[in-house]
């Protein structure tokens, strides 16, 4: 038995407690927040240098990316062109949410998935394969078989990285990246003249346009598809996964510290194995709802202009690998994108061109402060981190 | 010693934090060339005390003289430039760099003021070495030496910058028992060439062995300063504890029943491939505790490992009550009743990132009630935890503390309560009370013996003599892989380390 000091009240033990676990989830919060409020002070600060108004650039790109609908002021054609641009917002934010679970899920298993990109392009060319191949189903069944054919393809590309570390060891941060440039290729291959899949029009590089039956619902015209209420769906299967089953469980307690879960007769390479072949499966996802919600076909072209996948890294920094932090993260790393395309900013209030260029800009500095959390803190507050740590340590029974 | 002019004084010192006083009116001296030991438990304010004397914390009241004169240290560089050292639990080192470069950094002799001069950096270190009789390479990588050698090298850290005053925190902690004797020789060269060392420690017979005047602490106060001469264990428990603390532990004779652990000529290849353990055979049967005695590193692990099913074996068969478990994997074996509680509850026993509830339901989280069909329950594991940390009196926290926020007596109760409570046959101890302070050990040891009065087989592992005498009812030797004597309860210390190093088999031979 410690011999130590009378113990607090139970009552007040439990406050403790409580209070403790506040603070962790505050600072949670608080971090990513004011990280992002950094990244847009500093890239405020680069437009003034460029001679422009960086509060007039703001609001074009708030009103670019459709916020100001939830401006109850914004009436006729400025709200109709206010929603047009949030959905498209929402619809960009989609298969960043999902390709954000791939990395987080993986993370948490004490695993890096760069391999989101790959396995985004494996759901997308499995689901529109399914869209252009098979016809005559009906269209809730040609649907979900497509999303099915997304989500295994996905599962089995993470899958085959989750074997290689399982199995023989290989590093999933060297195996996902080779499969990403396999994905790619192989499907440049796939769409290319002459390629197996490409489509009927032969002097093009590209797919047919999937069948009807095989596209999502529209939720909100013109543009914001089902898959916006997938990725959602998607975000509480994470955290049901996560916290609610056994599965989840071995998956942190592997990702925390593989020797203890080992102690306890967890199968580590099994957690490996598993947690990679779902990371793919949320990726192949985000392939699935793009191809069947909005983008219908395939150019070779794509596959060196797109990349969700590895944005999707950076928002699941950003939300902290947590669901309702990659909801957030996702919609503003989308509305950066939306807000600064050349379609939505007025040329007086910002060239185009430079737009862009802010919208990453700002996105690499959201993620350079994250990432220097551990740098501001030990800058920041080392000595407050000396007296508050040993304080607890030397604490009797607390 | 007492004619030594007094060094060092703290006088009053207070410190607080929010809803504790770590340190109270604390007073302390340090003599030249002398030994002092600040002993206490864990939380008595050791540290506190050390990161004010180091310039980490400020006191809230009191004061430090150095040499007679007041001083402010509002810095570790004050405490640097006084000449006070400080060696902390947990090494500052730079693993790729050598060891002279370790030593030098930060003030290196140059080239022409700006190229490392690397030559006299190594010809420094090694004449430091030589003055205080240390053993060790210069031009060695830290990243290779052993944790004995690094804790040298920061103690030559502190002799470079010219440090009169060298404070070791708790610097057993990380070091085997010959790792150990080495420290305490070159602490004995230290103070003989006129150094001052504050070797802060909770244990007893360490502190014994090496300290010339001890300090206790208790709940922040100073307890009592005394000479080594005539102290005792029992009487520094007490003062440490606040009661008598039994440092024998009370049990009755056992009475052993069935075999409940079987090990049938045993063997086991260590991770280099080499056989640790080889062709061992015992058995341990219900009620009784075998201590398996040994230094380090003569296939303890491997044993272990190979019992609880996280190692592959090479020959042999184990059988726990009639049920052979031999090709059994870890979680089967659990299952047939195997309790662990691993040599490293940091890095085996526990996750520390999970709060102590997820802790406690490592194994049996996938049975109702905590699960169905693969769903988890996290509310029911909080609530039968919350039963279980009151019953083995964990504290520092409730079911939803991270185990990393505990003292390492309480990591310790959460890890024994998880492995205990799952009722098992055979409970496999490997060193159980490291690192522990008096109070915790007692409780460990205690526990273990009513355990075994429970009716379970005990098997202990320790590299700590006095622990396996004092619990064991029957205890094998384990030598270079070998079982090289079994014997009763009464066999001395002596016998043991003859054993322990070989010595039986040599006579036999």
């Amino acid at each position: 038995m410690t011999v130590t000091p009378p113990a607090p009240a139970p009552e007040q033990e439990v406050v403790y407690e409580r209070r403790a676990r506040v603070y962790e989830r505050a600072g949670g919060v608080l971090i990513p927040l004011a990280a992002t409020v950094l990244a847009f002070l500093i890239g405020g600060l680069v437009v003034l240098i460029t001679g422009h108004n960086p509060l007039t650039a703001y609001k074009a790109i708030f009103e670019g990316a459709g916020f100001n609908w939830f401006v109850p002021w914004v009436q006729g054609d400025e709200r109709t062109e206010a929603a047009r641009d949030l959905q498209q917002t929402l619809r960009v934010a989609t298969p960043l949410m999902l390709t954000a679970l791939a990395v987080a899920f993986a993370f948490r298993c004490g695993l890096f998935n760069i391999g989101g990109q790959g396995q985004y392009w494996l759901g997308f060319i499995g689901a529109l394969w399914v869209g252009t191949h098979i016809h005559g189903l009906s269209r809730p069944l040609h649907v979900i078989l497509g999303i099915a054919a997304g989500i295994a393809l996905g599962a089995l590309w993470g899958g085959i990285a989750g074997l290689l570390r399982a199995t023989v060891g290989a590093h999933e941060v060297i195996t996902t990246i080779m499969l990403n440039w396999i994905a790619i290729f192989g499907g440049v291959y796939l769409y290319e003249g002459g390629g197996p899949l490409q489509g009927s029009v032969a002097a093009l590089p590209r797919s047919d346009v999937l069948d009807g039956s095989a596209r999502l619902w529209i939720i909100w015209p013109a543009y914001l598809h089902a898959g916006f209420l997938i990725a959602i769906a998607a975000l509480l299967v994470y955290y049901v996964i996560l916290n609610r089953t056994t599965l989840g469980y071995e998956v942190r307690a592997v990702g925390f510290n593989p020797e203890a879960a080992r102690y306890s007769g967890i199968g580590v390479r099994r957690s490996y194995f598993l947690a990679l072949a779902i990371s793919g499966a949320f990726a192949g996802l985000a392939g699935a709802v793009d191809v069947l919600g909005f983008k219908y076909s395939v150019d070779t072209s794509d596959f060196s202009t797109n990349f969700v996948g590895f944005t999707g890294i950076a928002v699941a920094l950003l939300g902290r690998n947590k669901a309702i932090g990659i909801f957030f993260a996702a919609i503003l790393f989308a509305a950066l994108t939306t807000g600064t395309s050349s379609r939505q900013l007025d040329p007086d209030i910002f060239e185009p061109a430079l737009a862009t260029y802010l919208s990453t800009m700002i996105q690499a500095l959201v993620i350079f402060f994250v990432g220097a959390e551990f740098l501001i803190v030990s800058v920041w507050g080392a000595r407050r981190y000396l007296r508050a740590r040993p304080a607890a340590r030397e604490k009797p029974a607390l | 010693m007492s004619t030594e002019p007094v060094l060092l004084e703290l006088k009053g010192i207070t410190k607080r934090f929010p809803g504790v006083v770590a340190n109270d009116g604390v007073e302390f001296d340090l003599k030249r060339g002398e030994v002092h030991a600040l002993l206490g438990e864990n939380g008595a304010g050791k540290s506190t005390l050390m990161n004010v004397l180091y310039g980490l914390y400020q006191p809230d009241e009191g004061e430090i003289r150095v040499n007679g004169k007041p001083a402010q240290i509002r810095s570790p560089k004050d405490a640097i430039d006084l000449g006070i050292g400080m060696v902390h639990q947990h090494f500052m080192l730079i693993p790729v760099m050598t060891v002279a470069e370790n030593i030098v950094l930060a003030s290196e002799p140059t080239h022409a003021g700006i190229l490392l001069d690397y030559d006299a950096a190594v010809r420094r270190v090694e004449q430091i070495a030589r003055t205080f009789k240390f053993a060790i390479d210069p031009r060695a990588r830290v990243e290779n030496i052993g944790v004995g050698q690094q804790q040298r090298v920061e103690i030559l850290k502190a002799l470079y910058r010219s440090a009169d005053i060298l404070i070791l925190d708790e610097p057993t902690a990380v070091l085997t028992p010959q790792e150990t004797k080495e420290l305490f020789g070159i602490l004995r060269s230290l103070t003989a060439e006129g150094m001052s060392v504050i070797f802060i420690s909770h244990k007893l017979n360490e502190v014994l062995e090496i300290a010339d005047r001890i300090t206790v602490l208790r709940r922040g106060k100073t307890i009592e300063t005394l000479p080594r001469e005539g102290a005792t264990q029992p009487q520094l428990a007490k003062l440490m504890v606040g009661r008598e603390v039994l440092l024998r532990v009370d049990k009755k004779p056992a009475e052993p029943g069935d075999p409940l652990l079987v090990v049938e000529n045993l063997s086991v290849l260590d991770e280099r491939g080499l056989e640790a353990v080889k062709g061992v055979s015992f058995e341990v049967r219900a009620g009784e505790i075998v201590g398996i005695a040994g230094v380090d590193g003569n296939g303890q692990s491997e044993l272990i490992d190979a019992i609880t099913g996280l190692t592959k074996i090479q020959g042999g068969e184990i059988h726990v009550g009639t049920h052979d478990v031999t090709g059994d994997s870890a979680r089967e074996r659990l299952d047939e009743g195997v309790g662990h509680i691993p040599q490293d509850r940091q890095r085996r026993g526990l996750v520390l990132d999970f709060s102590l509830a997820e802790n406690l339901g490592l194994h049996d989280f996938r049975k109702e009630p905590n699960s169905r069909y693969g769903f988890l329950f996290p509310a029911r594991l909080v609530t039968w935890a919350r039963r279980v940390l009151k019953a083995f009196d964990v504290r520092g926290g409730g079911p939803e503390t991270l185990a990393s926020a505990l003292s390492g007596g309480n990591q310790q109760k959460v890890v024994i309560a998880r492995e205990v409570e799952r009722d098992p046959r055979v409970l496999i101890a490997g060193q159980p009370t490291r690192g522990l302070d008096v109070g915790a050990i007692e409780f460990v040891h205690r526990r273990l013996v009513e355990e075994r009065d429970e009716g379970r087989a005990v098997l202990l592992v320790s590299l700590e003599l006095e622990e396996i005498l004092s619990l064991s009812d029957r205890i094998l030797v384990i030598y270079e892989g070998r079982i090289v004597g079994e014997y009763g309860p009464d066999v001395t210390e002596e016998e043991l380390g003859v054993a322990m190093t070989g010595g039986t088999r040599e006579a036999a031979a």
